[in-house]
């Protein structure tokens, strides 16, 4: 069953992308849905804001990150250990 | 055409006071990142930053006047008194042909940000009744002018990152048509306040742990704030008087990507170092240094080494490029100004500054970047790169007088 984490995450994406939330599916790339490194800091800002929490994202070292942005269903589960505080770079907030 | 030189140089910046200390800062690839120093700075994530200390302004400035200098207008007056100075000049020769051009991102962000703080957090109702001349971008040139009787055109330029390029190329090119017959020119920054950063924060592009440029490990840049104030004039009019000219100032090129308003384009800033050789008549082979715009973000350093590549060609391998942002750090609109003393210290001292913090090669980024350690060379031309946000390029060519 799809979280309500799952839905909204895939909602901020679609809004961002000006899709429609059910042409958003988890295998797509960010790059798919046309969204630049600009689309992608405000998605994790929308993110940050719905959730009250802090995204650990570097645009300069994202092959280390600690927030997986390769695909849709990697930014969903991400967010998922974030809100449920599994990562420590959850309390920097 | 008329020969522009410069006779006088100040700065103010995180390494030190004046040109002098800045360029032993530079030489010997010391550091002026620290952890930052201002109210609420325990809400922000990135935390250090390239910030001047005991400053004291009131010291400094006559108290009736200091109600209407922000920081980066206090910088540029200190920076252009150094400036005038050196030139041997209390002021302009012959005020209504001197005019004044300085490069600001911000203008009076400080001002800008107590304000706000005073009427959103405090819940005043009024703020200070001098806040709006005191924050203006145009308010370093006018007390520049105030100060030293500067008649002739005024304005600030603000292209972000290569505000202090735009403001000394263009006051190159007004002294050079015969426009005016000197100008104070460069640039000055002040944005590290907590609104400055929390909004650089947003973009995701700023390292928490410092400034690597070209290294493989770098991950960001780091903010710093300061001025850098130059006299500019004719060749003849400076040998006339007397005055020893420090470097000439050759070409100058400017243009714009036109594409991503953050992304860097490698043919646009290709076409801004072409275009500057061309305006100075130089050969690639005759340069000897460039002071890189090297912010140690992943994008610009590689895309900057392939466009150096481009223009260079097989050149590209015999000329030494140092980005000294890992010293001062990013001073914004203030940056190429800065930059420029790293620059005289070339062409006058020769000593080309080191990228230092420099930790390991980027096949990417695979330039000669005098990691670590500064070296001594005969150097007799330099360019100054400046990619800015907005996709504004400005490039400056010098040689030695």
């Amino acid at each position: 069953m799809r979280s309500q984490v799952h839905d909204q995450v895939l909602s901020i994406i679609a809004h961002e992308a000006h899709r429609a939330p059910e042409e958003v599916r988890a295998e797509m790339t960010l790059e798919e849905l046309g969204l630049d490194s600009l689309g992608l800091v405000e998605v994790i800002f929308a993110i940050e804001e719905q959730f009250d929490i802090s995204v650990p994202f570097n645009a300069n070292d994202t092959a280390q990150a600690q927030f997986d942005i390769s695909s849709v269903g990697a930014i969903v589960r991400a967010v998922e250990r974030l809100v449920s505080g599994e990562s420590p770079a959850a309390a920097v907030a | 055409m008329r020969r522009v030189v410069i006779t006088g140089a100040g700065t103010i910046n995180a390494l030190a006071e004046g040109v002098s200390a800045t360029k032993t800062a530079l030489a010997a690839g010391r550091s002026g990142i620290g952890a930052l120093q201002f109210p609420d700075v325990e809400r922000l994530n990135v935390r250090i930053g390239a910030q001047i200390h005991d400053f004291s302004p009131q010291d400094r400035f006559d108290l009736g006047k200091l109600a209407l200098y922000d920081a980066f207008t206090q910088y540029a007056l200190v920076a252009g008194a150094e400036a005038m100075a050196q030139a041997g000049l209390q002021s302009a020769p012959d005020p209504a042909r001197w005019g004044c051009i300085i490069g600001t991102a911000g203008g009076g962000h400080g001002t800008a940000n107590d304000a706000y703080r005073a009427v959103y957090a405090q819940g005043k109702n009024r703020v200070h009744p001098l806040t709006v001349p005191k924050l203006m971008a145009n308010a370093a040139p006018a007390h520049l002018a105030i100060r030293h009787g500067l008649k002739g055109p005024g304005f600030a330029v603000s292209t972000a990152c290569a505000s202090s390029n735009h403001a000394i190329g263009l006051a190159f090119q007004m002294v050079r048509s015969g426009m005016v017959d000197g100008m104070l020119a460069g640039g000055a920054e002040a944005m590290l306040n907590f609104g400055g950063l929390k909004a650089w924060e947003g973009l995701r592009v700023m390292s928490p742990d410092g400034c690597r440029p070209f290294s493989a490990d770098r991950n960001g840049m780091v903010q710093g704030e300061g001025a850098g104030v130059f006299v500019l004039e004719t060749l003849d009019a400076a040998l006339a008087r007397g005055a020893t000219p420090l470097a000439e100032i050759a070409g100058f090129a400017m243009n714009c990507d036109a594409s991503d308003i953050v992304m860097p384009d490698q043919d646009s800033a290709a076409r801004a170092i072409t275009g500057a050789l061309k305006d100075a008549g130089m050969a690639p082979e005759e340069v000897g240094y460039i002071n890189a715009h090297g912010t140690g973000t992943a994008a610009n350093d590689r895309i900057e080494t392939a466009a150096i590549r481009h223009v260079f060609g097989g050149a590209a391998d015999d000329v030494a490029v140092s980005s000294t942002k890992a010293m001062h750090g990013h001073c914004i609109g203030a940056t190429g100004a800065v930059e420029l003393v790293a620059c005289l210290m070339a062409l006058q001292d020769g000593v080309i500054a080191p990228t230092i913090n420099y930790g390991g090669s980027d096949p990417d980024c695979d330039l000669d970047v005098v990691p670590n350690e500064a070296r001594r060379a005969q150097v007799g031309a330099v360019l100054s790169n400046a990619f800015a946000f907005g996709g504004f390029n400005a490039v400056l060519a010098l040689r030695t007088i």
